[in-house]
């Protein structure tokens, strides 16, 4: 488990982090003086009945060997149950289906304004504006066919590393370094200063990793460095709720498609991928066979998967109901992380985006790469397919983005 | 997060939710697999990055002139 002042060296190693001084000390601040204000309701579950707790009575007296016995008696346990039911491999069941042919995608736009590394970015639900967040501290929206700008807010801090454009296109959502999620409404008026109408809507103790709006502008959910998850009421800035379960800094986030219910994934430092009932705060499913930081995690077009990007150079794809990992991508030539993934309308496609400055397209289900794509002069930091599933948007520190198609 | 709990107490919590876990509901691989592949082909047709579109169809790509690969 990361803690203290350990885990801001090996931040500042891992250059994924900022490596500005002043960050990395407040940021061992903010770790060694504790969570502020966020609620530990979550922690008190219903009582199981009696006969159901079937392993473990917590006496006072136990100890901290005998807890981890345990812990890994029921871990052990755990991947007895779920290899029960590994009856077959995904590329097994996807042999009968055709292979993909030759794929030809290229760069059709190129978005250049950034004056430093892009971090984020997120579609608007009209398929074409996009905003973009950097370590510069700016965060602009796009106009993806024509390459225009069409706003940029400067933040009070640098590396903004999460945005998110609300459902309704009317606002979008920022924060980063400050530990914060802000929300700015966007204006008509191209000359109304958008940082006047600012809203701080979530406060972490740690960086903000990701965020995004839930179905409505309503309420956005947060994933932080203080190793928590957050929903928050945009209006009155409230915490709805909050999420306890990683060991370190989470790093992102997906929400369920709206038809599959409340629930969202989380990937973190500590290797794990959780997925959360956002109305009780409990973790339902917890996978861990990463061996490295969880960069990306992203839904599975029906809900019933997700795929994963990992530091440790692979993607994976984890079946909800089967309850397991159920495919690797990987190539030994592939050995620098992968930062974000998403994948195509169906779901055939996976799309990766590395720190090799590739972007690597895999056949999600019989699991081999079908494509390369080169372009990009710096690691790409984010990658989304765009709404209607005509193209897809790559971020970059090379202070670019591409639109490909 | 767990930055203000002691060690046995973080313990503690994995413990109750490895034991919420392991009790939960599973299907198996040959049935959920086959539930993915499924819900691949029946919308493969409208995934444009995988089977593409004329060029004057798609809002991104280029009208006219060359495009050097």
């Amino acid at each position: 488990m990361l803690r203290g002042s350990s885990a801001v060296a090996i931040d500042n190693e891992r250059n994924k982090h900022p490596s500005d001084v002043i960050a990395a000390a407040s940021a061992a601040r903010a770790r060694r003086s504790g969570r502020v204000g966020l609620a530990t309701a979550s922690r008190s579950t219903s009582d199981p009945h009696p006969a159901e707790m079937a392993t473990h009575e917590l006496h006072p007296n136990d100890t901290l060997t005998t807890l981890k016995m345990e812990s890994e008696n029921l871990k052990a346990k755990l991947e007895e149950e779920r290899a029960k039911l590994h009856d077959v491999e995904l590329h097994q069941v996807a042999e009968k289906i055709e292979a993909l042919g030759q794929f030809v995608m290229k760069t059709r736009r190129t978005l250049k304004g950034h004056g430093n590394k892009v971090l984020c970015m997120d579609w608007c639900k009209d398929k074409r504006r996009i905003v973009s967040s950097s370590q510069d501290g700016k965060v602009i929206v796009w106009d993806a066919f024509t390459t225009n700008k069409e706003h940029a807010v400067t933040m009070p801090c640098t590396w903004v590393m999460a945005c998110a454009y609300a459902p309704s296109g009317c606002a979008v959502a920022c924060g980063g370094l400050d530990n914060k999620c802000s929300v700015y409404p966007l204006s008509l008026d191209k000359n109304e200063n958008l940082a006047a109408k600012k809203k701080s809507v979530a406060m972490h103790t740690n960086y903000l990793s990701a965020c995004s709006f839930t179905n409505s502008d309503m309420q956005i959910l947060t994933s932080s460095g203080d190793g928590t998850c957050a929903l928050w009421d945009v209006e009155s800035g409230q915490l709805l709720q909050s999420f306890h379960g990683h060991g370190a800094d989470v790093l992102c986030l997906d929400l369920a498609p709206s038809e599959t219910g409340n629930t969202f994934v989380s990937g973190g430092c500590d290797k794990k991928a959780n997925v959360w009932d956002m109305r009780s705060g409990q973790c339902i499913q917890s996978f861990e066979t990463h061996e490295s930081d969880i960069n990306s995690v992203r839904y599975y077009p029906s809900g019933d998967a997700f795929a994963s990007g990992s530091d440790d150079a692979t993607c994976r794809l984890y079946d909800l109901r089967a309850d397991r990992e159920v495919a690797i991508y990987s190539k030994e030539s592939i050995i620098f992380g992968a930062s974000s993934v998403d994948f195509s309308l169906s779901g055939r496609l996976l799309f990766g985006g590395y720190n090799d400055y590739t972007i690597n397209v895999w056949d999600v289900l019989k699991g081999n790469r079908v494509s390369i794509l080169f372009g990009h002069e710096n690691r790409v930091s984010t990658l989304r397919v765009s709404p209607d599933g005509t193209a897809f948007c790559s971020g970059s520190w090379d202070h670019t983005l591409r639109i490909w198609a | 997060m767990a930055r203000d709990m002691s060690d046995i107490d973080i313990l503690k919590m994995e413990l109750q939710q490895l034991q919420k876990e392991v009790k939960n509901e599973r299907e198996p691989v040959s049935k959920t697999a086959k539930e993915l592949v499924d819900w691949v082909e029946a919308n493969s047709a409208e995934d444009i990055l995988l089977k593409g579109v004329p060029e004057d169809k798609n809002p991104f790509k280029e009208k006219g002139g060359c495009i050097i690969t």
